[in-house]
């Protein structure tokens, strides 16, 4: 039995780099033949770690002062959290006339039921553009960086998942449920809780499902780099464009064109609907999209 | 309710702790995921319905998913690196 | 005194994001391991929106989501903080994914992911002492 470690010799393997990926980590997935676990002392020397802060004592003088620093931090945060307003009054100077008039006009000026819905899409629907472009943006820098050379192995066997029955019967239950109830959240963002974020993520994450029990052959078929460069394009095109002809008509929206409708339709809510699509597209084709480039090293 | 919340937000700092406190990546990674769930079930009760299931498939899902596959592709590159080495001796 | 201990009681949730925040901050300050300063990133960042999150909530009050016709701007809590917050959400997972897919290029290229050996292997190859 292993003699229990001190509080000391913790601290010192927390501080330590804790890559601890033995084969405990992701082991039962490969049986891998190829490294045995002796092969540990092959890690990079350690004296190396010395050359960086100078010496040792350097390194604990910096961690004190990181934790002191940090402890000073916490007692400044939680002074400032003393005078704070009460949690949960209605008098707090945060609720002024601007959310009082997005909750009393915000109904009628877009037809969403969703207020949130409304104001991230309508009134500021140019900030969430920028994100949508954010997030097309750091899909383009994931591709740039594991797309090169020197990260991925040449053959394509040694990353293909093993394909389990609990997970293949389980995914063929539950991936259609989580398929439909993303675009359910997507259809109906102006009406309740969901929009085009969160059901674009859920998307996303049944598609992931999906390629993980049941391989990447069977989707790889519609979901190719080309759907992607297409269907992105698209989506981030048509909001810009729709965004665009709102500000030259003086930010004042393309209600002559679709109007708000009544409250509580489906086909209501004028831009909405629409744009919560094009995000949805986004957002989904993004989260496949980090997923397999992380995973195989391609869309 | 309020206890509810108390206790949720109990949970809430033992999970951001521990995150930062466990050793092994994997486990880390794990109860990260379990603060996303905890912070969505938070959300829900301070009537932000949007933000709630908006956490759970990203927080709890799509960042774990991520973390999971980077410490994947990282154990492949050591491999690799280990063989690499073993050839040139 | 007292009366210090009652104000952060009536403040509980921005205590326990601020709490959150000086784990986060700490981690990304002492850790040395890569993916342990992502986590502790995302913790701090998950924080900060919770922190937002409870400034706009209304005790008794119901989600801004409009009941019949009911636009009565006492019947609902604060709409713009969830809509901050919905935003952030999204950004800061493509902002860890980039982070990520940044780990895994370092790792290939020095085979570590301790900073500290990290910056003393680049150090070296560009012959800076």
């Amino acid at each position: 039995m292993k003699r229990k470690k001190s509080i000391k010799e913790r601290l010192r393997e927390w501080d330590a780099d804790a890559f601890d990926l033995t084969e405990r980590t992701a082991g039962p997935m490969h049986p891998a033949p190829a490294a045995p676990e002796e092969e540990k002392p092959e890690e990079p020397p350690a004296p190396e770690r010395e050359t960086r802060l100078g010496s040792r004592a350097l390194r604990i003088l910096y961690s004190v002062l990181a934790a002191l620093f940090g402890t000073v931090m916490l007692s400044f945060l939680l002074a400032t959290a003393s005078e704070l307003p009460p949690y949960g009054a209605a008098e707090n100077p945060v609720h002024n006339a601007v959310s009082e008039r997005y909750i009393r006009d915000g109904m009628r000026e877009t037809g969403a039921v969703n207020i949130v819905a409304g104001v991230i899409l309508d009134y500021r629907a140019f900030d969430t553009l920028g994100e949508s472009h954010v997030l097309f943006t750091a899909l383009t820098a994931v591709l740039i960086l594991l797309l090169g050379e020197g990260v991925h192995r040449e053959s394509t066997g040694q990353i293909r998942m093993q394909q389990d029955r609990i997970v293949t019967n389980t995914a063929s239950v539950l991936t259609p449920i989580i398929i439909l109830f993303g675009v359910y959240g997507i259809l109906t963002g102006h009406l309740g809780p969901g929009g085009g974020f969160s059901g674009g993520s859920i998307v996303g994450a049944g598609l992931i499902l999906h390629s993980v029990a049941f391989g990447y052959d069977r989707l790889g078929r519609y979901l190719n780099i080309k759907t992607f460069r297409i269907v992105c394009f698209a989506a981030l095109a048509f909001y810009s464009l729709s965004k665009c002809y709102s500000f030259f008509c003086g930010a004042n929206g393309l209600h002559t064109v679709f109007s708000p409708g009544v409250p509580g339709r489906i086909l209501s809510a004028g831009l909405i609907l629409p744009l919560n699509i094009a995000v949805g597209v986004v957002v989904a084709c993004t989260m496949y999209g980090l997923f397999s480039v992380f995973q195989r090293g391609k869309i | 309710m309020e206890y509810f919340e108390l206790l949720l937000l109990g949970l809430l700092l033992v999970c951001g702790i521990s995150t930062c406190l466990t050793k092994n990546l994997l486990s880390s990674l794990v109860i990260f995921m379990a603060y996303g769930v905890i912070m969505s079930i938070l959300w829900a009760l301070l009537r932000a319905p949007d933000l709630a299931v908006t956490e759970a498939a990203v927080g709890a899902g799509i960042s774990g998913i991520l973390m999971f596959l980077t410490l994947r592709k990282l154990r492949d590159l050591k491999r690799k690196h280990a063989d690499e080495t073993e050839e040139k001796h | 005194m007292e009366n210090f201990w009652q104000q952060l009681w009536n403040a509980r949730i921005a205590v326990a994001a601020m709490t959150l925040f000086a784990v986060g901050f700490v981690t990304l300050l002492l850790h040395r391991n890569l993916l342990k300063k992502i986590i502790g990133l995302n913790i701090m960042e998950t924080a900060a929106y919770l922190l937002l999150t409870s400034l706009g909530f209304i005790e008794g009050r119901l989600s801004p989501i409009v009941l019949g016709e009911n636009t009565d701007p006492l019947l609902y809590v604060n709409p713009l903080p969830a809509g901050l917050v919905l935003t952030g959400i999204v950004v800061s997972v493509s902002v860890t994914a980039v982070m990520l897919a940044l780990t895994v290029r370092l790792y290939a290229r020095y085979h570590s992911l301790n900073l500290d050996d990290i910056y003393a292997m680049a150090q070296r190859e560009h012959g800076v002492n």
